[in-house]
């Protein structure tokens, strides 16, 4: 994508709003005056970039890359997708991370103390690059689910945590998907934040029969879409400066 | 499922908080453990790179004063001469992008880095005045916010930056303004960013 391109303005009703009190952390910590808008600038369109040089071989494989003395315990998932922008191209070339609790739905970090064990064999992190098409895809354990303290008995569905870099920092875009059929989702305070049931739908995975492993791996299907940039059909502000 | 609307055009896949457990999957080493050899976003430039070596620092606050501990703050900034590492090379002097966690004891984030350089605004504008461009995510955080980082010394470039100039109440425009320190002979600068309330940082809707 030409990076003199500007990003057409943020459609902030597909996204939560800042305060939404029944997740009860962002009252306090969602911005109570108006975001000042801004046009794109140079600083805006522009967003680093990251080669596949600068990752190893198993990071987009959570079933080995923390794997010491055998694999993870679960149920082995494939995810994949693709990452387009708001005109359906392909965004290729762009870093696309993951975190995720393991299959009892802890997660290895310092801070989680709940009482599900931590499986030796699990990190729970990675990371890939999309190809030319805009693809992904990572091996992993279906994540558990997770209680939290928000109302009493709060519990997050099965969710893979995922990042998202485009070609300009305007872009960036952190998000949690879903899996298709899980009754924990219309329960759940976090995806309710999303104000539109559709915008809701789009962060749930897709079963994949067809890209599943025959006696090893199921598979699920979950598309990213990007802000896109504008057609500047006859002018273009960014150019010239 | 994604469909277009009438035009063909897609809408956004929403966002979510990045949670109280962002650090596993993009700062894994805070987290608790190493799994990567190669962790990204440790310095937005490289020791060679040119420029005025710079710290960076501040805490970030809730909307009843306190800390928020599990925060991550990226950054993504131009070099000393002006320009950003052109996507899509391998810029030498390094990303111009980086990460970092806020201190889970003491609330801080902090980077070291190169002065930025002052960068052409859109046609019609001047020249932007040095600033640093900042995303920060945490758990209660709905949506990355976004918000610029100014410097105290740099007054007249901040007076005719058009940017700044786009924020009506000039007393916000101070939220924008890291002062200015001088820490073992090394230039730091600090600035809180209030999310909520009093003081609140200008967020922009970028």
């Amino acid at each position: 994508m030409n990076p003199a391109h500007e990003f057409v303005a943020r459609d902030r009703a597909q996204h939560p709003p800042a305060v939404t009190p029944i997740y009860k952390t962002s009252v306090l910590r969602g911005p109570h005056r108006p975001l000042i808008s801004l046009q794109n600038s140079q600083s805006e369109v522009t967003g680093p970039a990251f080669g596949n040089s600068a990752l190893g071989p198993l990071d987009n494989d959570l079933i080995l890359n923390h794997a010491k003395t055998g694999e993870p315990i679960g149920e082995r998932v494939i995810v994949h997708g693709r990452v387009l922008d708001g005109s359906a191209r392909p965004v290729g070339g762009v870093l696309v991370e993951f975190w995720q609790a393991n299959a009892g739905g802890r997660y290895r970090h310092r801070n989680d103390s709940y009482v599900a064990p931590i499986d030796p064999n699990f990190g729970g992190c990675g990371r890939t690059i999309t190809d030319a098409d805009g693809r992904y895809h990572f091996r992993t354990v279906k994540p558990g689910p997770y209680p939290y303290r928000n109302r009493v008995n709060d519990w997050r569905p099965a969710h893979i945590h995922f990042s998202v870099f485009g070609s300009g920092f305007a872009q960036r875009l952190i998000t949690q998907m879903y899996f298709e059929g899980d009754p924990l989702i219309r329960h759940d305070s976090i995806l309710a934040t999303v104000p539109d049931g559709a915008a809701r739908d789009r962060l749930v995975a897709r079963l994949d029969l067809d890209a599943s492993v025959p006696l090893d791996t199921l598979a699920y299907r979950w598309d990213i879409v990007l802000r896109g940039s504008r057609s500047t059909l006859f002018e273009n502000r960014l150019q010239g400066n | 499922m994604i469909t277009p609307d009438a035009l063909g055009y897609l809408r956004e896949t929403p966002s979510q908080t990045a949670g109280p457990y962002v650090h596993i999957g993009l700062i894994p080493r805070q987290a608790g453990f190493d799994i990567f050899e190669n962790n990204l976003g440790e310095a937005a430039f490289d020791p060679t790179a040119e420029g005025e070596r710079i710290r960076i620092e501040g805490r970030i606050l809730d909307g009843a004063g306190a800390l928020v501990r599990d925060a991550l703050v990226e950054i993504w900034q131009a070099d000393a001469s002006g320009r950003y590492p052109a996507q899509g090379m391998n810029d030498p002097s390094g990303r111009g992008w980086a990460r970092t966690g806020t201190d889970f004891e003491t609330g801080l984030w902090s980077f070291e880095t190169i002065k930025p350089g002052r960068v052409p605004g859109r046609r019609g504008h001047g020249r932007m005045a040095p600033h640093i461009n900042l995303w920060i995510v945490a758990r209660g955080i709905n949506t990355g916010l976004s918000t610029r980082l100014y410097f105290a010394d740099e007054e007249a470039a901040n007076a005719e930056d058009p940017v700044l100039g786009i924020v009506e109440q000039p007393e916000r425009r101070r939220t924008l303004v890291a002062r200015r320190e001088v820490r073992d002979d090394r230039p730091c600068y600090v600035l809180d960013i209030r999310l909520q309330g009093e003081g609140e940082t200008v967020f922009f809707d970028i």
